[in-house]
């Protein structure tokens, strides 16, 4: 038993070297779609187009124009905005907002009077219209800040804020773990999906089958070697997620690493399931595809809380597998979350994966037909 | 002479179609036994039933001493197999694919290394046995597929259409070597397109719709059939069946 499924591994690690297409699958696409998605799915606000009409024209005026655009939040709109009609702005997508300061700024500052500034905001980009609002109140605030006497109390109450996690709010942090698993069960179930049926398709399926050999032994046989290439690939776009995004590693990297490797295994089994249920590597990459990607987008609390999901979801997202390796990696990466914690998550995994193996090993059988 | 191969009414049917219809017949030890028929006959459902690729739907039959039902494990350690579409990972060389499949049949490094040595001097392997087998054209392709299915000293090979595609002179090495074989007592069961490589068989059966319609000596087939060869009795029984058929 053990000979033959060690066999069975080195000559998968021959296929594996030799076929360069293979390699461009297992090492360079994972690093490339981390930097993709990495990039691509971010949900920091910043440099926001910010339209500001100066009717005081004031020192004081002044100096909060030049206050909004040294911020990182705003800047210059490139076409000149028409005074009289700065709704025009917003409709050409010139500028998200437009901060009127009207006649009488700087004199209200010196006294100390209430005044208003004016702010029109393109509300039909929600995300940004909050953020456009949220800055210029912040802006606002540091500047009257910075000209208040030092011994000036701020009357009333106010909320103190404190971001735990991710102190930044980055939302890089909280999506790359989550693209890593998206990456992961990706690769792996592409990778062994197409194991087995190009053994059928190349006819080499039945001349395996005509020797000795349990099917058991095929398919742990032909999981091994992936287990340790997709481990490698799960560390790899680890430490490229680190590297490019600054994504910090809180918690142990041993459970993190014991987190990948039954992850990629649980990601596997499923390219092996498929495997053996189809006759082509075609619709074998197919399957692969589909059953990976989408539930680990849609299902997986990577987009949409699963508390906010409907019943039936919230059932079904039980079954895929990128839930709990996201909630795994955030709580280790983020929060530094102890292994103890994850254990059910590492238990729903190591389950998902056994049911997996057992059905392919049913379905695989030592016959063509 | 013991018979190695026997099959009573074997039946296959996928469906509602039957590929294999209630064949018998009986295969002594050492005989090379030709099995004829045309495309879709049911050649190759036949083999692999006798491989234990397949299973039959009704009818009993035994390979080697093993139940085709219920030992297809013990027949497969006692038999050498050759499909028609050559078999071995091209990306691996002849000698890689000789190890695989050694250690698949349970042999000792050290015995495939004998065994390696042994088969490339009888099958005149060479150097081609060091090329990924992808690479290597046909003829020899289809030698080192046989002498795969030689390593672990089957007693019975099954050769499925072997030389499709090859050029006479390595049919008729391919041949040779055939013979030697069943000279030391192999059996061999052997599907072939080729007529001049029927008449190298001890005897034929020939294969239509999923029955064996004649069986025999390929001469006496031919002298009782009072056909000029083989070739011409094939193809007349194979009209005489479609014009009874319609």
């Amino acid at each position: 038993m053990l000979g033959n499924i060690k066999h069975i591994a080195r000559k998968e690690i021959y296929h594996i070297l030799r076929d360069p297409r293979s390699l461009v699958i297992v090492f360079a696409m994972p690093v490339m779609m981390t930097f993709l998605y990495g990039f691509a799915v971010n949900l920091d606000i910043e440099r926001i187009t910010l339209a500001i009409i100066d009717y005081d024209q004031t020192p004081s005026s002044r100096a909060l124009v030049d206050d909004f655009y040294n911020s990182t939040y705003f800047d210059r709109p490139d076409k000149e905005i028409d005074s009289w009609n700065p709704e025009e702005a917003l409709k050409a997508q010139d500028a998200a907002g437009v901060l009127t300061i009207r006649h009488g700024f700087g004199e209200a500052l010196e006294r100390g009077d209430e005044f208003a500034l004016g702010l029109m905001i393109d509300g039909s980009d929600n995300l940004l219209g909050a953020a456009v609002n949220a800055y210029s109140n912040g802006v606002l605030l540091k500047f009257l800040q910075d000209r208040l006497p030092p011994d000036f109390e701020l009357p009333g109450i106010t909320i103190s804020q404190q971001v735990l996690y991710n102190p930044d709010l980055k939302s890089s942090h909280f999506f790359v773990p989550a693209i890593v698993a998206i990456i992961l069960i990706m690769i792996s179930a592409l990778l062994t999906s197409v194991t087995i049926a190009r053994e059928k398709e190349t006819g080499t399926m039945e001349q395996l089958l005509v020797a000795p050999v349990l099917p058991r032994e095929i398919l742990i046989g032909k999981i091994l070697p992936y287990i340790v290439i997709a481990f490698i690939d799960g560390m790899l776009v680890l430490l490229f997620a680190k590297l490019v995004f600054g994504v910090p590693i809180v918690g142990s990297l041993f459970v993190l690493a014991i987190f990948t490797m039954v992850y990629v295994a649980t990601s596997l089994s499923i390219g092996i399931l498929i495997s053996s249920l189809v006759q082509t590597q075609q619709v074998a990459m197919m399957f692969a595809l589909v059953t990976t990607l989408l539930p680990s987008i849609m299902l997986s609390g990577f987009i949409f809380p699963i508390k906010n999901m409907p019943t039936v979801l919230q059932v079904i997202s039980h079954i895929v597998p990128a839930r709990y390796f996201i909630d795994a990696t955030r709580g280790i990466l983020l929060k530094g979350t102890g292994f103890v914690l994850l254990l059910p998550q590492l238990g729903a995994l190591l389950a998902l994966m056994l049911v997996l193996l057992v059905v392919a090993g049913k379905k695989f059988k030592a016959r063509i037909g | 002479m013991t018979p190695v191969v026997e099959l009573d009414n074997l039946t296959r049917r996928f469906g509602s179609f039957t590929a294999v219809d209630s064949i018998s017949l009986t295969v002594d030890e050492g005989e090379i036994f030709g099995f004829l028929g045309a495309n879709g006959a049911g050649k190759t459902t036949a083999i692999r039933m006798l491989c234990g690729l397949l299973l039959p739907s009704a009818g009993t039959g035994r390979v080697a001493g093993f139940d085709v039902l219920t030992e297809s494990e013990k027949i497969k350690k006692s038999i050498g197999y050759m499909s028609q579409k050559f078999s071995l990972y091209p990306d691996l060389t002849g000698r890689e694919n000789m190890h695989f499949y050694g250690a698949a049949y349970g042999l000792t490094t050290s015995r495939v290394k004998e065994r390696i040595g042994a088969l490339s001097d009888r099958l005149d392997l060479g150097s081609f046995i060091d090329r990924r087998s992808g690479s290597l054209p046909i003829g020899w392709r289809q030698r080192l597929a046989l002498s795969v299915s030689l390593l672990h000293e089957p007693k019975i090979l099954f050769l499925d259409e072997p030389t499709g595609g090859v050029d006479p002179v390595f049919r008729r090495r391919f041949w040779n070597i055939l013979y030697q074989l069943a000279s030391e007592g192999v059996t061999i069961f052997v599907t072939t397109h080729y007529m001049d490589e029927a008449e190298y068989c001890g005897r034929i059966s020939i294969m239509h719709r999923g029955r064996i319609i004649v069986r025999g000596e390929p001469a006496r087939l031919v002298r009782e059939h009072g056909s000029d060869s083989l070739e011409d009795l094939f193809i007349d029984l194979i009209k005489e069946r479609d014009i009874n058929a319609r």
